[in-house]
């Protein structure tokens, strides 16, 4: 399979003149993103946001912009049964962390606080197959469902302070792969 | 399985001929020059060392004219003064780390040059900092351009005599901006300095006059004029002399500083390139000028916060590179099907490393293969511009259409995934994201 060796090459105005334009396999896109992350990213799942101030609504924020990442995973709690009922994301970032996201929006839904808090960034990575260089978008997501979460929980709890919580992403974020 | 080449071409997943906008990578050589290169790689094959047959001597006078060629295209006093390398990367290579070595670092240990210089003359100098000389990393400006009084106090507080070689380029193959040549040229040849320029995005599509500029060294891509990959030239002056250790021993040619046995095919290439890039450069230029305004335009009349990186007008005009607030340079990347861009410079990106020269002020993401451009980074961009950029390069062969279709993907593109931002949506409600204290590593 060529995705190794990935070559854009293109023929010029039909005078037969053809030059390559090389790239490795790491910078094509054809070459190093699954078909699901393709995916994720063209139809990217439950784009949007919930008002943070909604006692059912849990909000996170994970990475940094000097990172060239930067997650916002929010969830709806249903209060009674303790069910996520639904997820928003918005994302900035590459394919990967797009595509982290969107699938966590996914995975969360329909599961218990409890079931949500055990999803490992393995589960994205797998699911979507990134590459080892991505790897670190699973890990946003992660920590980014955590985030929400605790974020939820905090607020039921109520700690007062009106903004601390909802913007307050208090888990280290790493840019390093 | 052995492959051949068609079926390698045939195999690719998607040969969507999408339109080419990173003349700054690389040019397509030419039709005219193809032409003229292919005796040289059928009947005329003959080694132009080989001074003793027709073969030879007919391969040696193609030799002697693309020198001619290449040497008025430069404004040198003669065609003995150009010397023909496998590239600009070469050419930078034996430039500096020849100089370095001639003189010696007891003597001159002090090498000046500056951040966004491309990477082959950053590893050079990196390789004589091993080995015991000390660089000096000029800053630049927001737009990456050197500020000549600081050369100026540089040379004369480490001590023009101590001072090796200063390196400075012409025009920065990542954000296109033009370095102050002539005015370098000047202080340096009023302190007794060699200096090296390196003018691979330059030579070809603007005028160079190495005499004028009081440039000593000139380093000249093939490749970038529209002549074919795998040659480049190294303008050496005689006047006044300049001494280099060659990095290749052998049979002496190109005055015993690059041996090794020339490549008529490629040289004619690239002297061919260089006529037609004589001929034509004004109109050349025109026509790269009013696209890149045209591809500009389009962007900033389109889209709100986006940002042209380098100097607004020194600069090379056909070079285009873009911020676009709140939007990831690689998922850009990945809905521009159509365009051929890059998202930075091609030479660094080995990994998934945008472009060093637009690396970021202060922070630093641990993984190098995560690092923006150190070009931006250099011009103190912010970081968020840094990741968010894009590099597009118009060229001889572009035309309004594909402006036009560039301009409409990249729009639909950036809107597309600003939905998705939410930093653009924090920025919509009136939030200064630098503000924010994003939980750093």
């Amino acid at each position: 399979m060529l995705s190794q060796i990935t070559h854009d090459i293109i023929t010029f105005k039909g005078l037969g003149t053809i030059f390559k334009s090389m790239s490795t396999a790491e910078t094509t896109l054809e070459g190093r993103y699954s078909d699901k992350v393709s995916d994720h990213y063209n139809n990217p799942r439950n784009v949007g946001t919930f008002d943070k101030e909604d006692p059912s609504v849990g909000t996170a924020y994970e990475g940094a912009p000097a990172c060239g990442d930067v997650l916002r995973l929010q969830l709806k709690v249903d209060d009674k049964t303790g069910k996520i009922v639904d997820a928003k994301f918005k994302a900035f970032g590459c394919m990967s962390a797009i595509a982290s996201s969107s699938y966590a929006t996914e995975l969360v839904k329909g599961k218990t606080l409890d079931e949500a808090g055990a999803i490992t960034n393995k589960d994205i990575s797998e699911e979507l197959a990134l590459p080892p260089i991505k790897l670190h978008c699973s890990m946003l997501a992660e920590q980014a469902i955590q985030g929400a979460i605790e974020n939820y929980k905090k607020k039921k709890v109520g700690c007062g302070a009106k903004n601390c919580c909802s913007t307050d992403s208090s888990s280290k974020t790493d840019c390093g792969a | 399985m052995s492959l051949s080449y068609p079926s390698i071409i045939k195999s690719l997943p998607k040969f969507s001929k999408p339109i080419y906008l990173d003349y700054q990578a690389t040019t397509p050589t030419d039709p005219r020059v193809v032409e003229e290169m292919m005796p040289f790689l059928t009947e005329h094959f003959g080694n132009p060392h080989s001074i003793t047959h027709e073969y030879g001597l007919f391969s040696k006078k193609a030799i002697d004219l693309s020198r001619e060629r290449v040497a008025d295209l430069i404004g040198a006093r003669s065609p003995k003064d150009v010397l023909f390398t496998s590239g600009a990367t070469e050419s930078n290579n034996t430039a500096i780390k020849g100089l370095s070595w001639y003189f010696g670092k007891d003597k001159k240990p002090y090498i000046i040059t500056q951040r966004t210089e491309h990477k082959c003359v950053l590893e050079s100098c990196r390789f004589l900092e091993m080995q015991g000389w000390k660089v000096i990393y000029l800053d630049v400006d927001k737009y990456g351009r050197v500020d000549p009084a600081q050369l100026d106090a540089t040379i004369r507080e480490v001590g023009p005599d101590k001072v090796s070689v200063v390196s400075i380029m012409m025009v920065n193959n990542e954000i296109g901006t033009l370095q102050p040549v002539h005015e370098i040229g000047e202080i340096c040849s009023s302190h007794g300095v060699m200096f090296h320029c390196d003018a691979a995005q330059a030579v070809g599509k603007m005028p160079v006059d190495v005499q004028k500029d009081h440039i000593n060294l000139l380093s000249i891509s093939g490749h970038k004029m529209y002549g074919p990959k795998g040659i480049g030239a190294l303008y050496i002056s005689r006047k006044p002399r300049v001494r280099l250790i060659p990095l290749m021993s052998g049979g002496g040619q190109e005055r015993g500083i690059r041996s090794g046995t020339l490549a008529p095919a490629l040289v004619v290439g690239m002297g061919s390139a260089a006529e037609i890039a004589g001929k034509e450069m004004a109109q050349d230029l025109a026509h790269v000028t009013r696209l890149g305004k045209k591809l500009r335009d389009g962007f900033t009349s389109k889209l709100e916060d986006v940002v042209l990186n380098g100097h607004p007008t020194e600069r090379y005009p056909g070079s285009v590179n873009m911020s676009f607030s709140c939007v990831e340079g690689e998922a850009l990347l990945a809905g521009l099907h159509d365009l051929a861009v890059s998202s930075g410079s091609a030479c660094t990106s080995a990994s998934l490393e945008p472009s060093y020269v637009l690396h970021a002020l202060g922070v630093a993401c641990t993984s190098a293969s995560l690092e923006p451009s150190y070009v931006l980074h250099a011009l103190g961009v912010s970081p968020e511009l840094a990741h968010t950029s894009i590099r597009f390069s118009v060229g001889r062969f572009t035309t309004d259409e594909e402006i036009d279709k560039a301009i409409g993907d990249v729009t639909t593109s950036v809107k597309r995934l600003r939905e998705l931002s939410p930093l653009w949506e924090m920025k919509q409600e009136g939030i200064d994201i630098s503000k924010i204290n994003w939980t750093m590593h």
